[in-house]
């Protein structure tokens, strides 16, 4: 008997201080150290980091995301109209800042270069005292900044980025991914290509010479080798090339009869432009209508390219005129604000901000691992894009997708688009173990 | 063939842009002897003529979207289409071939402009000098422009008429894909009188003489009581006229955005040097060689044996023949030494 309850002091003072500590194990974000990275602590303000392309090609589209943030910060200080934090469910929001901190942030300049988004987004760690930094408008940038992010230990809520490779092979526990992905456009596109083009035709690829269009490329043909149609050519053109009639002219000789261009923003306008110049739609291939396909298109690149892109079929995340409450409410937020309808760049990094900011509220806590064990696995709708995940394995967001087409007869000039169909979720839905990578441990 | 023979008309049609701005940046350089960085922005300022014409001839009558409530949506009509109908339609259509009308005086003011107000202060300065200088005002200028017109391109289309293809293949028997679109075809033939007015200027009138003396000895010209000054601002306005109305032509085939003169400038200086430092009829040759040897690279049958060839083949020959020719292809001792 008095050997079974013999115990040193040593062992009774360590039982005494787990007992002591018990309680605390059910306490939400109690092991949060006081040292990570940027804690806020007792300050009265929190500061969020919005690092957006401001100089450069896709400066028009950061200038959105930038308005969209801070339309964020506006709602989330409990300032206007509240925009989806009326539509948002689940959500934790109160309207006064994040954890009763107000919201502040600082802006960044990636100039869509990794090099440049990498040095502005460590100033802002580093010397701004960012908890979370969000935006660009390029794969390239994004997967360098979240490299970043996972090094120093600050979340990183991506903003338009589509390659495969954000959430896949360079998938990163820091990084969050609102926006689809080339592999979910593929997926969508398919049926629709099917449906208007039929399963016997030959592809001619050109495509961005960087991860993106890499991955849109791969994407692209595995949807319409699936359909049965052939790949006569893929060929790899410089970013930014600015003239592309050496590569468009090889395709008049192809046998091709659809032109797939995997290229964003400037170089889908003059890609594009150039393609109708040298004939392209007008042509006749196979006894087949030539065709042309944009993957990935937006309003702001409809707007460049003018009626060229007329009739041309691509996906979108999301477009201003989708009828959901989340999408009207956000449209009416952000046009009441500045007087005109928000591209899908300002939504998903509005989107991002407020995931975020909601995600600390359920953690109730700023401390990273346990705001990304909000963010995985979280469900919510109301956000524009119907009911979503984040999902764990991969921090890709999956929703609906739109595939679009070129309006033909706009009724205004934001009226660019005509919304071909809602792609249900199920349907772009794919295994995220297809492309490897590793996210990272959670504590850094 | 018939591949060859469209990508020889793309190196053509490339070299022939490449050409108008080095020809402009030679004679700048061979006259005044500046190291003109700002020479791609009077490209871009061309272009944004061309857009500024049309966005004139198109202001419009603005008809709202009553179901669009948060903010201003509309369909715009034309003026000139409410007021003159089809004729106004045709106006606007032509845009850009009558905006080289207002593109060469405007052009011919920004470039004596530019001269008097900034570039003569800085004859004397060393070229390091000259270069950060007018590189400064490169970024200035297109950031004016960026501020006035957005970051994104601005769609500027051909006439009707030309902004199809020309069936080329079919004309001379080569079968139906051979074909090239007409305004590129314009634009060759377009640079071709333009070069050949310059050449025929500076070779055929008493100015071009004098100007072409005064690039060999300016002293001795001087000493002749001949203005040399007065003439080269006059070059400097050409230039900036040649490279406006190359950037207006050019903004149907690829349409302008804030950045395209510093896309063609690293260009154009290869181009100059290969071709030979103030040597006019070297930086044409230059340009046409180095654009029809970029397209040749970009053949897949090239860039498979070869991959990324097409990227640097300009500046392997620019290695090449500066290696092998010191002063390029047509420089001559005296001038830019």
């Amino acid at each position: 008997m008095s050997e079974k309850y013999d115990i040193t002091r040593r062992q009774f003072a360590k039982a005494g201080l787990a007992v002591a500590a018990m309680p605390m194990f059910y306490t939400k974000g109690v092991w949060a150290a006081n040292d990570f990275t940027n804690n806020p602590g007792s300050s009265s303000t929190v500061t969020l980091g919005f690092n957006v392309p401001q100089t450069g090609a896709y400066a028009d589209e950061g200038a959105d995301e930038l308005r969209a943030f801070k339309l964020a910060v506006k709602h989330l200080n409990g300032q206007g109209d509240s925009g989806l934090m009326n539509t948002m469910k689940p959500m934790n929001l109160k309207g006064n800042g994040i954890l009763g901190k107000k919201v502040t942030y600082v802006t960044g300049d990636t100039q869509t270069k990794s090099d440049a988004a990498r040095a502005s987004a460590k100033r802002m760690i580093e010397k701004d005292g960012v908890v979370m930094f969000s935006g660009g408008s390029s794969s390239g940038v994004a997967i360098a900044v979240q490299g970043l992010a996972q090094e120093l230990g600050v979340i990183f809520m991506a903003g338009l980025t589509h390659s495969n490779d954000t959430t896949g092979k360079d998938k990163r526990r820091y990084g969050f991914r609102h926006f689809f992905n080339a592999k979910m456009s593929g997926s969508a596109l398919g049926p629709v290509l099917k449906d208007e083009m039929g399963t016997d035709r030959k592809a001619y690829h050109l495509t961005a010479d960087y991860t993106w269009g890499w991955t849109q490329e791969q994407s692209i043909q595995e949807t319409t080798e699936g359909l049965g149609w052939s790949t006569t050519a893929k060929v790899r053109t410089p970013v930014g090339a600015g003239d592309f009639s050496q590569f468009i002219t090889p395709v008049l000789n192809s046998g091709a009869d659809v032109l797939i261009l995997n290229h964003y923003g400037k170089d889908m306008i003059n890609s594009l432009t150039q393609a109708v110049q040298f004939g392209l739609r007008d042509k006749q291939v196979n006894g087949k209508n030539f065709e042309i396909i944009v993957p990935l298109y937006s309003r702001l690149m409809a707007q460049g390219a003018g009626k060229n892109l007329q009739g041309i079929l691509g996906t979108a995340n999301w477009d201003w005129q989708l009828e959901d409450e989340g999408s009207k409410a956000f449209v009416k937020s952000f046009g009441t604000e500045y007087g005109f309808p928000p591209s899908m760049a300002a939504q998903t990094c509005y989107v991002q901000t407020l995931l975020y900011a909601n995600a600390c509220e359920n953690a109730g806590t700023f401390y990273p691992p346990e705001v990304i064990r909000q963010l995985e696995g979280f469900e919510f709708d109301g956000m524009g894009n119907g009911p979503t995940e984040y999902r764990a394995e991969d921090h890709q967001c999956f929703k609906k997708v739109l595939v679009v087409r070129g309006k033909a007869n706009p009724s205004s000039q934001y009226d660019l688009l005509d919304i071909v169909k809602e792609v249900p979720r199920s349907e772009v839905e794919y295994d995220a173990s297809i492309f490897g990578g590793e996210l990272g441990p959670y504590k850094v | 063939m018939d591949s060859i023979l469209i990508q020889l008309l793309n190196g053509l049609d490339k070299g022939a842009a490449y050409a108008l701005i080095a020809l402009g940046l030679t004679l700048v350089f061979g006259t005044l002897g500046v190291v003109n960085f700002a020479h791609g922005a009077l490209f871009l300022m061309g272009a944004f003529c061309a857009v500024t014409f049309q966005k004139i001839l198109t202001i419009s009558k603005k008809v709202l979207d009553p179901s669009i409530t948060y903010f201003d949506a509309y369909i715009e009509q034309p003026y000139l289409e409410l007021w003159f109908g089809e004729t106004g339609l045709a106006v606007i259509d032509w845009a850009v071939p009558l905006s080289i009308i207002v593109t060469i005086p405007t052009m011919l003011l920004i470039g004596l402009a530019m001269e008097r107000g900034l570039i003569r202060h800085f004859y004397k300065r060393t070229h390091a000098e000259q270069i950060l200088v007018t590189f400064g005002l490169a970024i200035v200028l297109q950031e004016i422009i960026r501020h006035f017109f957005g970051a994104n391109p601005i769609p500027t289309p051909a006439p009707d008429i030309v902004s199809g293809s020309a069936a080329i293949g079919t004309w001379i028997g080569l079968g139906e894909n051979f074909v090239y679109p007409w305004w590129r075809l314009i634009y060759l033939a377009s640079a071709t009188v333009i070069i050949s007015s310059v050449f025929a200027f500076l070779h055929l009138t008493t100015f071009g003489m004098v100007v072409r003396a005064g690039m060999f000895d300016r002293q001795m010209v001087a000493f002749l009581g001949i203005n040399v000054q007065r003439k080269f601002t006059i070059i400097f306005g050409l230039a900036a006229v040649v490279a406006g109305v190359a950037g207006a032509m050019y903004a149907p085939i690829v349409p302008p955005d804030y950045h395209m003169g510093m896309d063609f400038l690293v260009i154009s200086f290869v181009i100059v040097v290969v071709g030979g430092m103030g040597s006019v009829r070297g930086a044409v040759a230059a340009g046409f060689l180095l654009g029809i040897l970029q397209s040749l690279a970009s053949m897949t049958v090239v860039s498979s044996l070869l991959p990324g060839i097409d990227q640097i083949i300009i500046y392997l020959v620019a290695v090449i023949i500066l290696l092998t020719r010191p002063r390029g292809l047509m420089g001559r001792k005296g001038i830019g030494e």
